[in-house]
């Protein structure tokens, strides 16, 4: 009795441990993968990129005073331009830089300790705007006649070609993981079709025994799913270190980070959340996309039996 | 238990100006439940074609087969494999799962239906030790002789006492003893009940075992009793 059972293949009828078997499939699941978190990579990086651009340069206005010191009509000239962006509509705040936060600003390129800067300096103005389609246009005429000499600067032309670069990113990542999934619903289809060759007598024999099609194509299916997994599995945990430095170089620019990861623990540590998220999902999609595609590719085949 | 209308049945394609020859035509009997015949006629006329209906391995292209009361034109596919599980099978190549062990390859009907494995362990265990492979538990078909395959074969045909048993040619590899074994198990499951058919070219056996015979010739049936 213990004999007979010692040598037991319950579970396994079909001989699928080696029908479908090796490294092959494994091996090709987790290149996808590994492709898959790339491209993931690739989708969470242009969207933080997309976002800090917007967040820092959207809706904002930069406005230079020259000489801000000399009268103009109803005031210094500074104060004439504040007090004309305050009330002018469509403005959210205005905020004119301390003459501190301007050397601050430019202390790469001129230097100094800190102490005071020599050379006049304009006075900056920091305005944001309620939304990013205000036409800024008649301000900029009305600041022009009130301040002669003024520069104001919009952003938003430049924020939207950055974001028009982060969306076409993003929609090539979204493209790079459909296709490395339809690729990979194509590896698992003809690994299953190969192991109903292989197994094509055992599958009529257990047919004509009573086996239903769910039967049948759940034993495909679990094999497809466990080594689908181990695919995903081993795919993921290879990306893991590209994956942060990608995530490390990228830091600086999304202000996730100040300063650059020296270390694969300071790099880690720069994977966004969403990021763990999408690679923690990989296995779970492959062993997934394993059984879909092996249950309807196993039905479709047992079709053809009465 | 078991009524052919008019069955005929095509190989390939069924219809058009070149479809496959009938290898059964109009072929009519009822057999009731309970009844032994003999499936006889010469190599090619139809014996394993008219068994294949029986056992649900090919569709009637023609006509109305009923089995087990149901009529198989009209019943749906899902409904098929619980129909298979009450029908056992002896194939002509015995037709074992090469990676199961000659336990495992009996227990699969019961496996099959659902059993408790206590009572699969039981049954399978004791039908093995009766057709006299209690050593060969955990044999591979490979190991095991052409005789004995076919034992282990007639061992799971008739595991989940099933309403109608088919046998191709099942003494093809055995001796006359065990022939005469294979014929008492199937008598003994005859006269409990279950309706059992034969298809053999073993006129001896025939002539030791007096049954009624379904004739075919030519893909028809030639006499019924
Ligand atoms: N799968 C198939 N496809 C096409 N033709 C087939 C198929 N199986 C059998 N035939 C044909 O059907 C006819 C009947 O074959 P069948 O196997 O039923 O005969 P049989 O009476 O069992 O013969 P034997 O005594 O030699 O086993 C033969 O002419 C055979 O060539
Ligand atoms: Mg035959």
């Amino acid at each position: 009795m213990k004999l007979a059972s010692g040598r037991t293949t319950r579970g396994d009828e079909l001989g699928l441990k080696r029908a479908l078997s090796g490294l092959m499939l494994p091996a090709l699941v987790g290149a996808m993968a590994f492709l898959a978190a790339l491209s993931l990579a690739g989708w969470e990086g242009s969207s933080s990129l997309a976002r800090s651009w917007r967040d820092g340069a959207r809706a904002a206005l930069t406005v230079q005073v020259p000489r801000p010191n000399e009268a103009a009509l109803g005031g210094n000239r500074l104060n004439v331009a504040v007090s004309l962006l305050s009330v002018a509509p469509g403005v959210a705040s205005v905020h004119p830089l301390t003459e501190a936060e301007v050397a601050k600003l430019l202390r790469p390129w001129i230097g100094g300790d800190g102490g005071p800067v020599t050379i006049p300096l304009p006075a900056v103005i920091a305005v944001r705007l309620t939304g990013d389609d205000i036409d800024t246009e008649p301000l900029r005429r009305q600041l022009a006649d009130a301040v002669p000499g003024i520069a104001m600067e919009d952003h938003g032309q430049w924020v939207r070609r950055l974001s028009d670069l982060a969306w076409s990113l993003q929609a090539c990542s979204l493209l790079a993981v459909a296709l490395v999934s339809a690729v990979a619903v194509a590896v698992i289809a003809v690994a299953t079709r190969a192991g109903l060759m292989a197994r094509r007598e055992a599958i009529e024999i257990l047919h004509g025994l009573g086996a239903t099609d769910s039967f049948i194509a759940g034993r495909f299916a679990r094999r497809a799913t466990v080594l689908a997994l181990a695919g995903g599995l081993v795919g993921t945990v290879l990306v893991l270190p590209v994956v942060s430095v990608l995530s490390g170089l990228i830091a600086p620019f999304t202000g996730t980070a100040t300063t650059e990861a020296t270390t694969v623990g300071s790099a880690l540590a720069t994977v966004p959340v969403s990021l763990w998220a999408d690679m923690a999902a990989l296995p779970a999609g492959a062993a997934l996309i394993g059984f879909l595609t092996a249950q309807g590719t196993v039905r479709r085949w047992l079709r053809r039996l009465p | 238990m078991v009524r052919f209308e008019s069955v005929g049945l095509r190989y390939g394609r069924t219809g058009g100006r070149d479809a496959a020859p009938e290898v059964l035509r109009n072929i009519s009997f009822a057999l009731p439940e309970g009844a032994f015949r003999w499936l006889l006629g010469p190599s090619g006329a139809g014996k394993t074609s008219l068994l294949r209906l029986m056992y649900l391995a090919a569709l009637p292209t023609s006509g109305r087969l009923t089995l087990l009361g149901n009529d198989i034109g009209r019943t749906p596919r899902r409904a098929l494999p619980r129909l298979r599980r009450r029908i056992g099978v002896v194939f002509q190549d015995f037709r074992l799962l090469p990676h199961l062990t000659a336990f495992e390859n009996v227990a699969l009907p019961l496996r099959l239906a659902g059993r408790p494995e206590a009572q699969v362990r039981a049954d399978v265990t004791e039908l093995l030790h009766w057709v006299g492979l209690a050593g060969k538990l955990s044999t591979l078909p490979d190991e095991l002789s052409g005789g004995e395959q076919q034992r282990v074969a007639i061992a799971r045909a008739v595991i989940a006492r099933p309403n109608l048993l088919l046998a191709d040619e099942p003494t093809g590899n055995l001796d006359a003893a065990q022939a005469d074994r294979l014929m008492m198990l199937l008598n003994e499951l005859n006269r409990l009940g279950t309706t059992v058919i034969v298809a053999t070219h073993n006129e001896s056996l025939v002539a030791r075992y007096p049954n009624s015979e379904l004739r075919l010739d030519r893909g028809r049936l030639v006499h019924e009793p």
